[in-house]
C-alpha cells in the first residue's frame, strides 16, 4: 500500500509542471492585452504602457516569465492579481470554502440519494420504480442546468417564497467567518436565525448542483449492482441464508462501489473546479466566477494561479479515489 | 421419515420463446446421514433441481411440486424469512466454482464468521474460535493466518476448502455439493472429494453430490441417481448400478467410461440432449438410444420398479438385455 502511495505521489510531478504550462500558455496565447484591458476606454500612452508592462514582468522574454513563475510557485508565491492587487493564493482561499461548502453539500445530497436508488432500481429490475427512477435520471441528465435554476427559483423563491433568491446568508445578519463555510460561522456566530438563514441559501444552489450527479451516480450505481448480482458469490451470499438487506446492501454494494467511486470522484473534481453557471446564478461568491472574470480581464497571475490550485485539488481527489479502491476492493491493491 | 422428501419436482424457466422445462417430475428421497449423487450431463437439471431445494432460482423459475420436504418443513409454502432461517444452517450448499463463490471484498474469516453470527448465538469471541476450527477441520494449514486471506490470495482447493467450512459452520444435516471439484485439478479433486466423505462420515450429515463424472460416484457415494434431460431415468446402488444398469442412457454413459472400453475406440452416445424446441415426444432418450422403437418414440415411459432400478423406459435392461419388448411386439 505504502509502494502504492508513492508511486501514485510520484505521477503528481509531471502533471504538475503540465498544468503550469498550460495554464501559462493558453492565457497568453488567447488575444487581448491585459495593460489595455486595465487601461479600460481612455487607453494609455506609451510610456505609461512600458512603465506598467515593466512593472508586471510583461517586458521580458516568455521562457523568463514562466521561469520566474515556477520560481515563484515553489516559494509558495502564485502571483499578484493585477486588478485587485491581492496575492492570488488570498484571493483563492477567501472564495475557496464558498465552493467547497456548496459542493460537498452538492455531492452528500447525490451520494445519499443516488447510491440507495441505484440500488434499489437494479435488484427491482425492470419494475415500475426502476423504470421510473431511470427515466428521471435520464431528464436530470439532460437539462440544461440554468433552465432548472430558474425553474427552482420561480417556483420555490417568487413563487412559494420559501428560499432566497440569492447569497449566502441574508443580509441582516452579520458576523466573522473565520472558517469561510458558513454553515459553521452561522452556528459560531450564535445569532437568532443566522444558521437556518444560510441553511435556506443553500438548499436550492446544492439542489441544482447535485442533479447531475445524482444522476450520474444513480445509473452508475444500478448498472455496477446489476452486474454483480449476477455473481456466484451472491448466490453463495444468498446461500447463506443472509437477509435480503445485507446481500444487496453489503455482498453486492461493495463490489458494486468501484465504477461508483469513479464517478463520485470526477463529479467531486468537476464541482470543485466551480460550478460556474450555478455559482452565477445564485451570486455566490465561489472560484467559479472568480475564474471566468478574471479570463475575460486577461488577469494572467488569477488564472494561472486559480487553474494550478484547482488542478492541485483535482490531483488529490483522484489519489483519495484510488486510495479508496484499494480500500474496498483488496485485489487492486497489488496491481 | 425422510430428511430431504421430493415427489413430482418440475421447474420451468420463463425464455423470450416460451417456458423452458429444466426440470421434469423428479423424485429425490434422502435420509439422514445419507450419501448420494445425481449424475448427468450438463442441462439434465441436476443443478436446477438442488437450486429449487435451496430456493435460490432466479424468479423467472416456477417451480411445482407434490410434495418438497425438508426436515419436517414444507418448502414450498415456507415464507422468504423461514427458508432464511434454514438454508444455512440445517441445509447448505457449495458451489462449482470456489474462486468465483467467494466475495473478493471480505476475509475469508469474514465470510464463515458472518454465517456463525447469522445463525448462531456465538460471541464475537467464540465465532472466531469456531472459524479456526472449522478451517482446521477442511485442513487449511495456519488457520489463524489464513483466516484474515482474501479470497484472491488462495489458490481454488483452498477457496474450495473454505467454502466447505463455511458449509458446514452450522453443522448442516444436509450439504448439496454442486460439482465441487470440477474447476479443480486432478489431485486436488481427489483430496477434496475425499475430504467430503470424509466430513460426511464424522459428523453423520447427509451429502448430495452433483456431478457428471462417473468416475467420481464410483469412488464416493452409496446411492446414484442419474438424471436425462431433466428426468430422472434410474436410480440405484452405485455398485449395482455399475454392475447393471437398467436404464439403456445409464448404460451408455457406463460404457463410454475408459475405465471400462474394451474396443480401440471409445464408445461415445450419438447426439446430443434435446432441447428447448426438439423434445421428443415420447421417451426423451429415444433419439439417441439404440434399443428405441416406435413404442419409444410416441410414448411417454412410465418408471419401472425398484428392482429395475425405477428406469424410466418401456424396456428397462436387465443384464445388458431389453425387457418385455417381445410382449409389446
Amino acid at each position: 500500500m505504502l509502494s502504492f502511495l508513492v508511486r501514485r505521489l510520484l505521477t503528481f510531478v509531471p502533471t504538475f509542471f503540465g498544468v503550469t504550462l498550460v495554464s501559462f500558455a493558453f492565457i497568453r496565447l488567447l488575444p487581448g492585452d491585459p495593460i489595455l484591458l486595465l487601461a479600460g476606454e481612455r487607453g494609455v500612452s506609451q510610456e505609461r504602457y512600458e512603465q506598467l508592462s515593466a512593472q508586471l514582468g510583461f517586458d521580458q522574454p516568455l521562457w523568463k516569465q514562466y521561469i520566474d513563475y515556477l520560481a515563484g510557485i515553489f516559494q509558495g508565491d502564485l502571483g499578484t492579481s493585477f486588478v485587485t492587487k491581492r496575492p492570488v493564493i488570498d484571493e483563492f482561499f477567501a472564495l475557496f470554502p464558498a465552493t467547497l461548502e456548496l459542493s460537498l453539500c452538492a455531492i452528500v445530497i447525490a451520494i445519499l440519494l443516488g447510491i440507495p436508488a441505484g440500488v434499489i432500481a437494479a435488484v427491482y429490475r425492470g419494475k415500475f420504480f426502476d423504470r421510473t427512477l431511470m427515466t428521471t435520471a435520464l431528464v436530470g441528465y439532460s437539462m440544461p442546468i440554468f433552465w432548472w435554476a430558474l425553474l427552482l427559483i420561480i417556483v420555490f423563491s417568487s413563487g412559494l417564497g420559501w428560499t432566497p433568491v440569492s447569497g449566502r446568508i441574508s443580509l441582516m445578519y452579520f458576523f466573522d467567518t473565520p472558517t469561510g463555510f458558513m454553515l459553521i460561522d452561522s452556528l459560531l456566530a450564535d445569532q437568532d436565525g443566522a444558521f437556518l438563514s444560510a441553511v435556506s441559501h443553500l438548499i436550492l444552489p446544492s439542489i441544482v448542483l447535485a442533479t447531475i450527479p445524482l444522476a450520474i451516480i444513480a445509473r452508475q450505481t444500478r448498472s455496477a449492482m446489476l452486474e454483480v448480482l449476477g455473481e456466484d458469490y451472491m448466490r453463495t451470499a444468498r446461500a447463506k441464508g443472509l437477509p435480503p438487506l445485507k446481500i444487496n446492501g453489503v455482498h453486492a454494494l461493495r463490489n458494486a462501489m468501484i465504477p461508483v467511486i469513479t464517478v463520485i470522484g470526477l463529479s467531486v473534481g468537476t464541482l470543485l473546479a466551480g460550478a460556474i453557471l450555478t455559482e452565477t446564478i445564485f451570486s455566490w461568491p465561489g472560484i467559479g466566477k472568480w475564474m471566468v472574470d478574471s479570463i475575460f480581464r486577461r488577469d494572467y497571475q488569477v488564472v494561472q494561479g486559480g487553474l494550478l490550485m484547482i488542478a492541485t485539488i483535482v490531483m488529490i481527489v483522484n489519489l483519495t479515489v484510488d486510495v479508496l479502491y484499494g480500500l474496498i476492493n483488496p485485489k487492486i491493491r497489488k496491481g | 421419515m425422510a430428511l430431504l422428501e421430493i415427489r413430482n419436482l418440475s421447474v420451468e424457466f420463463e425464455t423470450v420463446s416460451g417456458a423452458f422445462r429444466a426440470v421434469d417430475g423428479i423424485d429425490i428421497s434422502v435420509d439422514r446421514g445419507d450419501l448420494m449423487a445425481i449424475v448427468g450431463e450438463s442441462g439434465s437439471g441436476k443443478s436446477v433441481s438442488m437450486l429449487a431445494v435451496m430456493g435460490l432460482l432466479p424468479w423467472t423459475a416456477t417451480i411445482t411440486a407434490d410434495r418438497m420436504e425438508f426436515n419436517g418443513h414444507d418448502l414450498r409454502t415456507l415464507s422468504g424469512r423461514a427458508r432464511r432461517k434454514i438454508i444455512g444452517r440445517d441445509l447448505s450448499m457449495i458451489f462449482q466454482e470456489p474462486m468465483s463463490s467467494l466475495n473478493p471484498c471480505f476475509t475469508v474469516g469474514y465470510q464463515i464468521r458472518e454465517t456463525l453470527r447469522l445463525h448462531t448465538s456465538l460471541d464475537r469471541k467464540a465465532r472466531q474460535t469456531r472459524a479456526i476450527e472449522l478451517m482446521e477441520q477442511v485442513g487449511i494449514p495456519a488457520p489463524e493466518k489464513r483466516l484474515s486471506a482474501f479470497p484472491h490470495q488462495m489458490s481454488g482447493g483452498m477457496s474450495q476448502r473454505a467454502m466447505i467450512a463455511m458449509a458446514l459452520a452450522c453443522e448442516p444435516k444436509l450439504l448439496i455439493a454442486d460439482e465441487p471439484t470440477t474447476a479443480l485439478d486432478v489431485t486436488i479433486q481427489a483430496q477434496i472429494l475425499e475430504l467430503l466423505t470424509d466430513l460426511q462420515d464424522r459428523t453423520g450429515m447427509a451429502l448430495i453430490l452433483i456431478t457428471h463424472d462417473m468416475g467420481v460416484v464410483a469412488e464416493t457415494v452409496k446411492r446414484v441417481a442419474v438424471q436425462y434431460a431433466g428426468q430422472k431415468v434410474e436410480e440405484q446402488q452405485v455398485e449395482a448400478l455399475f454392475d447393471d444398469p437398467h436404464h439403456p442412457y445409464t448404460a451408455a454413459l457406463l460404457s463410454a467410461l475408459p475405465e471400462r472400453s474394451q474396443d480401440r475406440f471409445l464408445p461415445t452416445i450419438p447426439g446430443v440432449v434435446p432441447g428447448q424446441f426438439d423434445r421428443p415426444q415420447g421417451c426423451l432418450f429415444s433419439p439417441r438410444c439404440q434399443f428405441a422403437d416406435a413404442r419409444c418414440r410416441a410414448v411417454q415411459p412410465q418408471k419401472a420398479s425398484a428392482e429395475l432400478g425405477y428406469a424410466l423406459c418401456h424396456y428397462p435392461l436387465l443384464h445388458g438385455e431389453p425387457q418385455g419388448k417381445e410382449a409389446s411386439a
